[in-house]
């Protein structure tokens, strides 16, 4: 497929397991962001399948199964953020009850009342973040959710989402630092649009013999 | 389509508008400030503030209405809302349907102050009902709404946006026969005013407050002019997409 008019991810093949916390990891400009959206169905594809829960990227039924969060939090700036994740959960047909719940899952109840765009660059990824939490999708499509975001929300986020994936949801996460991929069950790296490992972390460690997953990465892509 | 999103996106506008009290005061002031100001400008004519105050009434929602969804909407492109909602089961008619509710309301609320103004304080009479002024100012809010959704998919910053403005309104303005009656414009004008909707929309307005009909004749434009707002959203519906390069 192309963005920009350059070809990006030429040959792209793999399976996400259901029920794991799957990290996609790289490099900006590897091409996570453009395989998320492949995902999701808000990419035009212009060639091969894409099958997520059983049916066709982008089906209409998917839109209630399946949740993203872009890298730039898509939220209105001239409403609070309870306002805006009313009506989120409206359009999401997710009962109401459900907002303040996720704003609690992630840290925003002393926030709640304020405009978004009066909110910090952390703050408002993190309404975000809530928004895709409330209809409680089985596919959860993250583009880094973590960036500049407190060390211990991150461990909290990073629990909540081992927490979701234990109730049988997966999780696609992506990521450009390394030491968030010792939190996953599953890793895919990417490199210049091509995916260069796709396994667990344990594998990925005993099979390249690094000492930690940044050596690992730093093995694999210079085998290449 | 279903209701219930149709009206969470009508209240959710109305909200957005809401927390900007600014935007909301100048959409309600500046019309009734303007036709003021028309009324002391043509002092010396007062036939000519008779004549054109009336329609004015009704042709100012469809300024505003273009401009605050053209803004709003090419915010929504910008910001990723759009993408995100187009990733939800909300139907484009939906967006579309709420976005049109919420700024009829504002609409009505807007023509009601501006006649209030008008027929109240400045003494400018209507021959046919108030009633209708503001009905024929609605559906032509509705028109700016559906023609500035549209336009806001061809504008990449809210720069581009607000030079639509001239672009696409003056020209209706000027060829809908407020200024000048239109046969008395060079004849190639007068074919192309009968392309465009506002001229309708001004025989509207015309036919109510200088001859006092509210006969078929009238309601024929009215239908032209919702004609015209179906065509523009049916154009703006297929800006909205849900696959993206």
């Amino acid at each position: 497929m192309r963005r920009g008019g350059v070809l990006v991810l030429p040959g792209v093949s793999l399976d996400i397991r259901a029920g794991t916390v799957t990290g996609l990891l790289g490099p900006s400009g590897s091409g996570k962001t453009t395989l998320l959206r492949a995902i999701v169905g808000v990419q035009i594809v212009e060639a091969g399948s894409v099958t997520v829960l059983g049916q066709a990227a982008g089906a209409p039924e998917l839109r209630r199964r399946v949740g993203y969060v872009t890298q730039e939090p898509s939220v209105y700036g001239d409403m609070s953020v309870r306002e805006n994740l009313r009506y989120f959960a409206r359009v999401l047909g997710a009962p109401l009850s459900r907002v303040d719940e996720a704003i609690d899952e992630v840290d925003l109840r002393a926030r709640a009342e304020q405009l978004a765009r009066t909110l910090s660059g952390g703050e408002r990824s993190r309404v975000s973040l809530a928004t895709a939490l409330l209809g409680r999708p089985e596919l959860l499509v993250l583009d880094e959710p973590t960036v500049g975001l407190d060390p211990v929300l991150r461990r909290d986020l990073w629990t909540m989402f081992h927490e979701l994936a234990e109730t049988g949801r997966t999780l696609l996460v992506s990521s450009h630092v390394m030491d968030e991929a010792e939190r996953c069950d599953e890793l895919v790296l990417m490199r210049d649009g091509l995916i260069v490992a796709a396994e667990p972390p344990g594998e990925l460690l005993a099979r390249t013999g690094a000492a930690d997953l940044e050596d690992a990465f730093l093995a694999l892509a210079e085998a290449k | 389509m279903s209701p219930a999103r149709t009206f969470a996106t009508a209240e959710r506008v109305l909200r957005q508008l809401r927390h900007d009290r600014r935007t909301l005061a100048l959409v309600f002031v500046v019309p009734p400030f303007l036709l003021t100001l028309f009324r002391y400008v043509f002092d010396g004519q007062p036939e000519t503030f008779d004549r054109v105050g009336g329609p004015l009434v009704g042709i100012f929602p469809f300024t505003s209405m273009f401009l605050v969804t053209s803004i709003a909407m090419l915010r929504e492109r910008t910001s990723g809302t759009l993408e995100r909602l187009m990733s939800m089961p909300i139907a484009k008619g939906d967006l579309l349907g709420g976005y049109g509710l919420a700024f009829a309301c504002v609409a009505a609320v807007q023509a009601s102050i501006t006649s209030a103004v008008a027929f109240g304080l400045l003494g400018l009479d209507t021959e046919g009902p108030v009633w209708a002024v503001v009905l024929i100012a609605v559906a032509n809010a509705l028109l700016g709404m559906a023609l500035g959704l549209f336009l806001s998919a061809f504008a990449a910053t809210e720069f581009q946006a607000v030079q639509f403005m001239p672009a696409v309104v003056i020209p209706q303005i000027l060829l809908c026969g407020l200024l000048v009656p239109r046969e008395e414009m060079a004849e190639p004008l007068e074919w192309l005013s009968n392309l465009l909707p506002l001229t309708y929309a001004y025989d509207a307005l015309e036919q109510v407050t200088a001859v006092g009909e509210t006969d078929a004749d009238v309601w024929i434009d009215v239908g032209i002019v919702a004609g015209c707002i179906v065509l523009a959203l049916a154009l703006g519906s297929a800006t909205l997409r849900r696959r993206t390069p």
